[in-house]
């Protein structure tokens, strides 16, 4: 009986100190993977005098002496540096990359889910093979083909390469969350005489919002980090440059104006990182739906 | 007063025919303006992205509506309905081969062509490709990105996941972990840039990694000059980013394993270590299978950060970035297709098993 005791102490003692060291462990990787976040931000509100002659963990030292903080680098990136304009070229970017090929491809997801027609799995089944393809494989005929028809440098050619692009994944999303929709609801609304498109208007889209949603937020994160197809397709220009494409480029030019760098990181992981907090929940589902993103 | 219904709706199909011709004929000509619009470089850029999302929503929508409507005329009921799926389907595959299955041909063809695609050169390029040093060293280093950023980002991705999964605070740690993967690697870039920023030995060190070395005696170093430490640097900003996908995903499969085999192997006298091994991970195997494949898949692909961080300098090279140089700094077209079909071979496994994941469970 003792022992049996002693062995109780023993495992209650050994399970509290695995407690212990499991928050510990997690605390540890949560506080590595913040730091470099984190170390960005607050050197973002220093000066640039002050960025060289400290580490941005000494600014802790004393938080409530406010004249080390400033706002004088948001200022300069986004006006003199051009930071501002290129936000405004990547929401130009974004917006219609992420709306056009939801639309496009939720009527081809319906079109594999609901209609029968010759070529339905030969079809899909290079939809399939497509949601992997690498991205390099497309850019130097898509290029040419931009250049012959005036496209590129354009948005027009911007959003048609996104499109193209997103589509094979938008589509094998859709299609898994709209052929899942109850067959008995399709037949119902088909025997109230609805054509297939009062049908996919009415009934299709209006279930499927939630995967509207997560595909929504997934490819507004990815059009926006996007730095190759901006490169591409767009350029540099400040007409037309990204937010990814200037910041690499600032990058380039002013390697050393960490002022600048800090500020102008954060201005360009801001958007994403207010649609992710938001709408983590449709993030998270996009992820684990599409985890073969390419 | 029969006939005269028949002749009414006879009159009012007419009007509705017409009706329709011309929305259509309204609408191409307002397509045609808007995509000279939207080409044009002197118009005001917000304007374009308002008659972008008029056109690329609503016009579309419009553009299903019309065709739909045309479709409903064809009087055969068979016909109507050997149509109609290729109208909700034509944007979509029209995009498909325009974008990406005509041009993947058309890269193949061009791997096999010149500098400026002009001549046939066999497989000169593949030849060049497979004895150039610069490029052997981006194979080499390839090859190192993906046997880490794989082994950690997964092996470590799975072990937050277990251990966050006994936590009260999950939610918030997971979140913690997750935030890098909507970072875009430019800003990732910017983050570690200055993590590891670098000062000669005796000024104030600001980058977070040298105020460390040099607090604990050492001498500073410049973290990005130096093969091979350069690109272990880079690839712990790949894994930065990446570790949080993988633990979003498998944390997802381990709440799916059933509570009673936990509980089966525990009475049984296992400790949680041989729980983890013998259970979870069998059970979840083929999660963390798409997981690894992913993770493979994204390295393969990787350019950002090599392109922002080095360029490629100081034998961080890898072969993403070298097709976008080949293409973009030499513009050497064929090397750079040639690249590019390289990569796609890599990737190819990959596609073969989705695809015989598709068969096995059949439309």
């Amino acid at each position: 009986m003792k022992v049996h005791d002693s062995e109780v102490d023993r495992y209650a003692l050994r399970s509290a100190l695995s407690g212990t060291t499991l928050r510990a462990t997690i605390a540890i990787i949560c506080f590595i993977w913040t730091l470099p976040t984190v170390g960005l931000f607050v050197s973002s509100f220093r000066s640039a005098s002050a960025i060289r002659i400290s580490g941005w963990w000494t600014a802790f030292e004393t938080p409530f002496e406010f004249t080390q903080w400033t706002l004088e680098n948001y200022a300069q990136v986004i006006t003199s540096v051009g930071l501002g304009n290129a936000l405004v070229n990547s929401l130009i970017v974004t917006i219609p990359a992420t709306a056009i090929p939801i639309t496009i491809a939720a009527f081809a997801a319906y079109a594999f889910a609901w209609m029968d027609f010759p070529g339905r799995e030969l079809f899909f089944t290079i939809v399939v093979a497509l949601t992997v393809a690498p991205i390099q494989m497309a850019l130097i005929p898509v290029l040419r083909l931009h250049v012959a028809s005036n496209l590129n440098g354009t948005f027009l050619g911007v959003w048609l390469a996104h499109t193209g692009f997103g589509i094979p994944m938008a589509v094998y999303l859709l299609y898994n969350f709209i052929s899942q929709i109850p067959r008995d609801l399709i037949e119902a609304a088909s025997i109230d005489g609805a054509s297939h498109f009062q049908t996919f208007t009415t009934l299709v889209l209006r279930v499927s919002v939630p995967a509207l949603a997560s595909f929504a937020v997934f490819q507004f994160i990815w059009v926006w980090n996007d730095l190759i197809v901006a490169l591409v397709f767009l350029g540099t220009r400040s007409s037309v440059a990204t937010v990814t494409a200037a910041l690499s480029e600032l990058i380039g030019s002013r390697g050393q104006d960490w002022h600048l760098l800090t500020a102008g990181g954060f201005v360009s992981i801001i958007l994403p990182m207010v649609v992710f907090f938001s709408l983590q929940r449709f993030f998270v589902r996009g992820i684990l739906a599409g985890s073969v993103k390419g | 007063m029969a006939e005269w219904d028949t002749r009414e709706s006879t009159m009012s199909v007419a009007l509705r025919f017409g009706m329709l011709l011309l929305v259509t004929a309204l609408t191409v000509l307002v397509l045609e303006w808007s995509f000279g619009f939207m080409r044009s470089e002197d118009a005001p850029r917000l304007l374009v992205a308002v008659v972008a999302l008029a056109v690329g929503v609503c016009g579309i929508w419009i553009l299903y509506w019309i065709l739909n409507d045309w479709v409903s005329y064809i009087p055969f009921r068979r016909l109507r309905e050997k149509i109609l799926p290729f109208v909700f389907l034509g944007p979509a595959l029209t995009l498909l081969f325009v974008y990406l299955v005509y041009p993947a041909v058309n890269t193949i063809y061009i791997s096999f062509l010149d500098k400026k695609s002009d001549n046939f050169v066999g497989l000169e390029n593949y030849q060049f490709i497979f004895t150039e040093p610069d490029i052997l060293v981006a194979f080499r280093n390839n090859a190192v990105w993906l046997v880490l950023v794989t082994s950690v980002c997964v092996g470590l991705g799975l072990v937050v996941a277990v251990l966050v999964d006994r936590i009260k605070l999950e939610s918030l740690a997971k979140s913690l972990v997750f935030v890098p993967v909507a970072i875009s690697t430019v800003g990732a870039s910017v983050i570690w840039r200055f993590m590891y920023a670098f000062q000669p030995a005796g000024r104030p060190q600001f980058g977070l990694l040298n105020a460390a070395v040099v607090a604990l005696g050492g001498e500073p170093t410049g973290w990005f000059l130096r093969p091979p430490f350069n690109n272990l640097a880079l690839i712990v900003i790949m894994v930065w980013l990446q570790t949080g996908f993988c633990m979003v995903v498998l944390s997802a499969a381990i709440k799916n394993v059933p509570g009673e085999l936990l509980e089966a192997a525990r009475i049984d006298g296992a400790n949680e270590l041989h729980v983890f091994f013998q259970v979870t991970v069998p059970y979840i195997r083929g999660t963390i299978i798409t997981v690894t494949t992913t993770v493979i898949m994204a390295v393969l692909k990787v350019f950002d950060i090599v392109y922002v961080m080095t360029r490629g300098n100081y034998a961080t090279e890898v072969i993403a970035n070298r097709m976008f140089l080949e293409m973009y700094r030499f513009g050497h077209f064929g090397r750079g297709s040639a690249l590019a079909v390289i990569i796609f071979l890599a990737v190819a496994p990959a596609i073969v098993i989705n695809l015989r994941n598709l068969r096995q469970r059949s439309l």
